[in-house]
């Protein structure tokens, strides 16, 4: 009998990563180049501008203590806006917690989520023409809750996708093979997008498999899946356009894996990088950012220039001004409202603590 | 009206509502081409077609997860959970995300879900399968935990859940499936959720009970009569929410209960009741309340069950005891 070589059979499979962009903002691709119309391609860049500006300005309400939760975005510009740019407005989003400038952008107002933020229940409440979910704290949950929604919109005969993120560390999770699993065995269209920003609040990349890359894990479920370089905003939009058009058209669903990195903490409830990675990469990481690599291009086109960057950024800073003076006019929360949305049909016993309760904020 | 069993009276629920409402869906493990392992959904494919009534992958949190998306896709999705002892894989859609969406998102989005799920022991399976787990979830604000205790509240019980628009989970007793017929309607009809049955009126104790329990309540409360004691049989139907107004009386009618669960002692339904006549009820009482449960160790060995099930002689005995103290 011949002997079986398993260092033969260990083999990954053959994952590129897409770039279109250099670290200058240069065209190194330009077959992947997308077609994006001018103000297209300024739309894009005032989006990862806006959301960079979120994240600075939502750092410091939090330090003010006039935001609550916020898990930091700066970094991940290009892989969340570059990705969410793809889609359409009938998609469905299904977030984890570090995707709210994508929820925002897919239609959530900001004040909204701002109140999410805070801890309160009228950030939750969506517009009914809203196609997405809050954003999910259970890691892997949104991954089971996709491959559902992405076989309701095919139940109902639309051509749209629903779509998902999750981070590196999401991958080790069980939902998010069943997830995967259950979307490619329904045929149903569902972009599942995993944001490797090189952590899992402090577990590097390495320690969480022995997958050479995220990309491939696609292959044992048997859809696509393909890698991008997460810091160039313009790959990370074709790649997830490609991948939406295909998978709205019928074809199942697709993994994209995004190379990007955080900036910031994981939360700001109280982690330190410092205890987990070194300033040395930090600094090569922020040499790939992506807004700066974004502005290069558009500035080299003539799009965009420092007058428009100044006016769009006391733009964007007036709007969350606006929007946390409706935070902070939002009354309070009762107790006694909670129990009408817990059930439809309100149990007696239920209805009977609410009863306490209205009768002590009576008082 | 016809004589059927409790798994048939489940089948034709199904089959009626699915008829009624083209958003239900139906699926779950071995649930079409194969009509569940019990029989519950045969025949369901062949008449609604595999598009509402399909087999998925074999994964229970990739089932939850399925039923919360269709949910927000506008479907009413009626999966099942093949055994309720492997409801561990799917506590987190369970309990997690189902059970609360509808709160989470200020009531602008609803989950009109109804989980069915065979449990209960004494039809010999292997391990893990017939744990009485119905405690786990009725710790669950937001959701519904109904439990029927024969062949006409399993249908009109399992349409109301259809119909509603709040998560429901259904438990059906396996031994209850086939073991015995009784008269139902062949068309629609509903049996309320939150309420309790009184199932046999008596005056000298409440023997308390639900699901596979209510027919060994009824079995002793025939022997007791016999030895002249008249006992009341409450019959939970939904044990979550309690129905509270039904226990609380029947509580102060007898002055004497024994609640009666299948379910260990730490475990089911039976704590929660007692908790309630303690609080609102204990005047009224002239005897300690009283429980019949299942041994407090894991649930056994196939071979073991019928030693470790409470039965209605266990029940008859604690009632002497409860009525004599």
């Amino acid at each position: 009998m011949a002997k079986l070589d398993f260092d033969k059979l260990n083999v990954s499979p053959e994952i590129k990563t897409y770039q279109v962009l250099d670290e200058e903002g240069k065209v190194v691709n330009p077959d992947l180049m997308p077609d994006l119309t001018d103000e297209q391609l300024v739309e894009l860049y005032k989006q990862m501008l806006w959301s960079r500006i979120l994240n600075d300005r939502s750092t410091k309400l939090n330090r003010q203590g006039r935001l609550g939760f916020f898990a930091p975005t700066s970094g991940e510009e290009a892989s969340q806006m570059g990705s969410n740019f793809a889609m359409e407005k009938e998609d469905f989003l299904l977030p984890a917690y570090r995707d709210v400038p994508q929820l925002i952008q897919h239609g959530l107002p900001l004040e909204k989520a701002f109140l999410w933020s805070r801890g309160h229940v009228v950030g939750n409440e969506y517009p009914e023409d809203l196609n997405a979910m809050p954003p999910q704290i259970i890691i892997g949950a949104q991954y089971v809750q996709t491959a559902g929604v992405a076989l309701g919109i095919k139940k109902n005969g639309k051509a749209n996708v629903a779509y998902t993120y999750t981070g590196d560390g999401g991958t080790s999770q069980g939902d998010y093979y069943e997830g995967m699993n259950f979307a490619g065995a329904f045929k149903a269209p569902a972009v599942f997008i995993v944001q490797n920003n090189g952590y899992a609040i402090s577990v590097p990349r390495k320690k969480q498999t022995a997958a050479k890359t995220l990309a491939q894990k696609a292959v044992a479920v048997g859809i696509p899946g393909v890698q991008v370089d997460g810091m160039d905003a313009l790959a990370v939009y074709a790649v997830t356009k490609a991948a939406r058009d295909w998978s709205a058209a019928g074809n199942g669903p697709v993994l994209i894996e995004t190379l990007t990195y955080r900036y910031g903490p994981h939360t700001l409830s109280g982690d330190d990088p410092k205890r987990y990675r070194s300033k040395s990469e930090e600094d090569e990481w922020h040499k790939k950012d992506p807004v700066v690599r974004m502005r290069k291009f558009l500035e080299s086109k003539k799009l965009w220039d420092g007058k428009q960057e100044a006016a769009w950024s006391d733009e964007v800073n007036k709007q969350i001004d606006a929007a946390m003076e409706k935070v902070e006019a939002t009354p309070a929360q009762k107790i006694s409202e909670f129990f009408e949305n817990e059930y439809n049909d309100v149990p007696a016993s239920v209805q009977a603590e609410a009863d306490k309760f209205k009768a002590k904020e009576a008082k | 009206m016809t004589k059927t069993t409790m798994i048939k009276a489940i089948t034709q629920a199904l089959d009626q509502e699915m008829a009624r409402d083209d958003k239900i869906l139906v699926f779950g493990e071995d649930v079409g081409k194969n009509g569940g392992v019990f029989r519950a959904t045969e025949g369901l494919q062949a008449t609604h077609g595999e598009d509402r009534v399909f087999d998925t992958p074999l994964a229970e949190s990739g089932i939850g997860g399925l039923a919360c998306g269709l949910a927000l896709q506008g479907f009413r999705p009626v999966p099942e959970i093949q055994f309720f002892g492997f409801v561990y894989e799917t506590m987190d859609e369970i309990a997690g995300q189902i059970s609360r969406e509808q709160f989470r998102m200020g009531g602008t989005r609803k989950m009109p879900i109804t989980i069915r799920s065979p449990f209960g022991g004494g039809v010999h399976t292997p391990e893990l399968h017939s744990d009485s787990l119905e405690g786990l979830v009725a710790q669950c604000p937001g959701l519904r935990v109904v439990i029927p205790s024969d062949p006409y509240d399993a249908k009109g019980l399992l349409i109301s859940s259809v119909r509603s628009d709040d998560p429901v989970v259904f438990l059906e007793h396996m031994k209850l499936y086939r073991s015995f017929k009784q008269d139902v309607p062949d068309e629609e009809y509903t049996v309320p959720l939150d309420k309790a049955a009184v199932k046999r009126e008596g005056t000298d104790v409440s023997i308390i009970a639900y699901g596979a329990m209510v027919r060994e309540a009824l079995k002793a409360a025939d022997q007791l009569a016999k030895d002249g004691i008249n006992a009341e049989v409450v019959d939970l139907r939904t044990v979550a929410p309690l129905d509270e107004e039904t226990i609380l009386a029947s509580a102060k009618k007898t002055g004497r209960v024994v609640l009666v669960q299948e379910a260990q002692r730490r475990a089911g339904i039976n704590n929660q009741v007692a908790g309630l006549i303690a609080e609102k009820g204990i005047l009224s009482l002239s005897a300690p309340i009283a429980q019949v449960a299942g041994p407090d160790t894991p649930y056994p060995f196939g071979e073991a069950e019928g030693a470790w099930i409470p039965n209605a002689r266990d029940i008859v005995a604690q009632v002497k005891e409860t009525v004599n103290f």
